[in-house]
């Protein structure tokens, strides 16, 4: 069954976190716990009085999407109980006791006016981008998130007297990989085992235009070579509630931070931190035009499907040709560059709006680029970027044998794994530097980012959030993905908790009445 | 799913066709100069910084 274009949601309300490497370029072996937590102070410090701390009264428990399936009725309702306090017809708050201050996280977190949350996540600080509706805002919050740790930098090196450096990368070629995820709200009513079956050979194949590059095999490096992705040799599931052991394709993990009722979210842990525009556009714009004909229940999706995707990850991963042929379900076999083909052939039926159009044709242009010869596409996809650099170091540097014969700097050369890591380096890096000499293609100008540092998107409740933060952070205890905390005189003289459980609601007058004055 | 590639592009491996775009020249000769400003950094401390970069396992 196909339904027509524009039957499916044109909003996907999507978002995406990311976790930066963190060092003291002279001290190695700096306590990372201790770097992020003043790292977070000076994002506070960078942001003046514009921030908040982190609501985490209204966290969901963790909650597995296939044991939720199961018993949705009975847990459905359970799970609502912050609903049911909830008044819809009166725009009532709930009333929250105060909390002592010795449980105050407050210093490992900072909500900022841009409706991210910045933090400490285990040993990392992490960006919680906003929620946005749209690929092209996802590049966006997700640059201005890259911005803003830079700026929380040059604050931390000022008030610590020492240096600090963040990576946007996974890996630090020791065995140690951190995450950068991706969310995207699906409908309740769409059957999981579908999102399983036919959203993997997608989250398999994209790697050919997601991938940053990687130095090294294996998950130490154990391995000389080039990949083009960071996490595929961390994959070791399809399917699985973990993120940090044998990590599955798809998460199952389910806190929908929204109504219960109607959304899930989905939890993509599969994919790089990607220091360049498209890749970060077709990561999150390829993927929901894929969710939006799982939605839809298109039957072109089976052809697709993979018979051995765990195994597929690495292979597409380490196949600089493109020509390695996957068998697929029904026997026969395809190409990553055809899988994506199919996929994209079936998404144009689901464009719904002027940016998924324009992702389908930077998809489609990046999938002939690759096709005809992988470095015509240096401008648009970052592990060919990474390679074709790597690969002039390679000549430039190459050695002379006994025999008098040139040979390409073999890969388990540091240079080239200290380049590797140097390329995603905020600021300084590699990337940053050839992006500023104009050698990538743009999605958003250095303008847009800037002013996306200081104010959330207009179509989210984000909006509220950072509105909120921006004009009243007198008024704020905390604030949540859905949830804002407002502590201010009142004859009850507890906290109130406004609820925001519709992700695409932009006003509350609660809200905007206190936002307005 | 057939794959057909037109006739003028070639494919071998690693190997970038020529002539080169205006957009890849560019391109080269931003690689050559940020070669240039990282060659001397990379020569002395290239194997001491990927010794030193440490990351804890995270998400």
């Amino acid at each position: 069954m196909e339904e027509a274009a524009g039957e499916s949601d044109a909003a996907r309300v999507m978002g995406i976190e990311t976790e930066y490497g963190i060092t003291n370029p002279d001290r190695s072996g700096a306590n990372p716990i201790l770097m992020s937590s003043r790292l977070v102070q000076a994002c506070r410090a960078w942001a003046g009085q514009s921030t908040t701390r982190w609501d985490y009264g209204g966290e969901d428990p963790l909650q597995d999407q296939r044991g939720m399936r199961r018993s949705r009725a009975s847990a459905t309702s359970d799970m609502l109980t912050d609903a049911t306090e909830y008044d819809e017809a009166e725009q009532a708050v709930t009333l929250r006791r105060r909390r002592g201050s010795w449980e105050d996280p407050a210093h490992l977190n900072a909500v900022l006016a841009n409706g991210a949350r910045f933090y400490v996540d285990h040993a990392h600080p992490e960006y919680s981008g906003p929620e946005v509706t749209n690929a092209r805002d996802a590049v966006l919050w997700d640059r201005a998130g890259d911005a803003i740790a830079l700026a929380a930098t040059v604050e931390y090196e000022r008030e610590e007297d020492e240096r600090v450096a963040l990576y946007k990368n996974n890996v630090d070629g020791k065995g140690a990989s951190y995450g950068t995820h991706e969310n995207f709200l699906i409908r309740r009513d769409t059957d999981f085992d579908d999102v399983i079956k036919y959203l993997t050979p997608h989250l398999v194949t994209r790697q050919i235009f997601t991938g940053a590059g990687r130095v090294g095999i294996g998950q130490r490096g154990e391995g000389a070579g080039f990949q083009m992705s960071q996490r595929a040799d961390y994959m070791e599931a399809e399917v699985g509630l973990e993120t940090t052991l044998r990590r599955p394709i798809i998460n199952t993990r389910d806190e929908p931070h929204a109504e219960r009722s109607r959304w899930r979210r989905l939890h993509v842990i599969i994919g790089d931190a990607n220091c360049m525009d498209i890749p970060i556009l077709l990561k999150t714009g390829t993927t929901a035009l894929v969710l939006a004909a799982i939605e839809a229940r298109d039957t072109r999706l089976g052809a697709c499907e993979l018979r051995e995707p765990v195994s597929d990850v690495q292979t597409v991963s380490r196949d600089l040709t493109l020509r390695a042929p996957f068998v697929l379900a029904s026997g026969d076999k395809a190409t990553a560059l055809q899988i994506q083909r199919a996929l994209l052939e079936i998404c144009r039926t689901y464009v719904a709006s002027a940016t998924d159009a324009y992702v389908i044709t930077r998809w489609e242009s990046v999938l002939d680029l690759l096709d005809r010869d992988i470095f015509s596409a240096a401008r648009e996809v970052e592990w060919v970027a990474k390679l074709q650099l790597l690969g002039r170091m390679r000549s430039k540097y190459a050695p002379v044998d006994e025999r008098g014969e040139v040979q390409d700097l073999p890969w388990d050369d540091a240079r080239l794994a200290a380049a590797d890591v140097q390329w995603s380096q905020l600021g300084t890096g590699l990337a940053a530097r050839l992006e500023r000499a104009g050698s990538f293609e743009r999605v958003v100008t250095d303008e847009d980012v800037a002013a996306a540092m200081r104010t959330a998107p207009r179509d989210t409740r984000a909006r509220l959030r950072g509105d909120m933060v921006a004009a009243r952070p007198d008024l704020l205890d905390a604030a949540g993905w859905s949830s804002v905390v407002l502590d201010r005189e009142t004859t009850h003289g507890d906290l109130e908790v406004v609820h925001l459980d519709d992700p695409l609601a932009t006003t509350h007058p609660l809200l905007d009445s206190l936002i307005g004055g | 799913m057939p794959q057909t590639h037109s006739s003028s592009q070639s494919h071998e491996d690693d190997v970038p066709d020529a002539p080169a775009a205006p957009t890849q020249a560019a391109n080269t000769d931003a690689l050559d100069d940020l070669l240039d400003e990282i060659d001397g950094s990379l020569q002395v401390n290239a194997e001491q910084f990927v010794r030193s970069f440490v990351q804890k396992g995270g998400e």
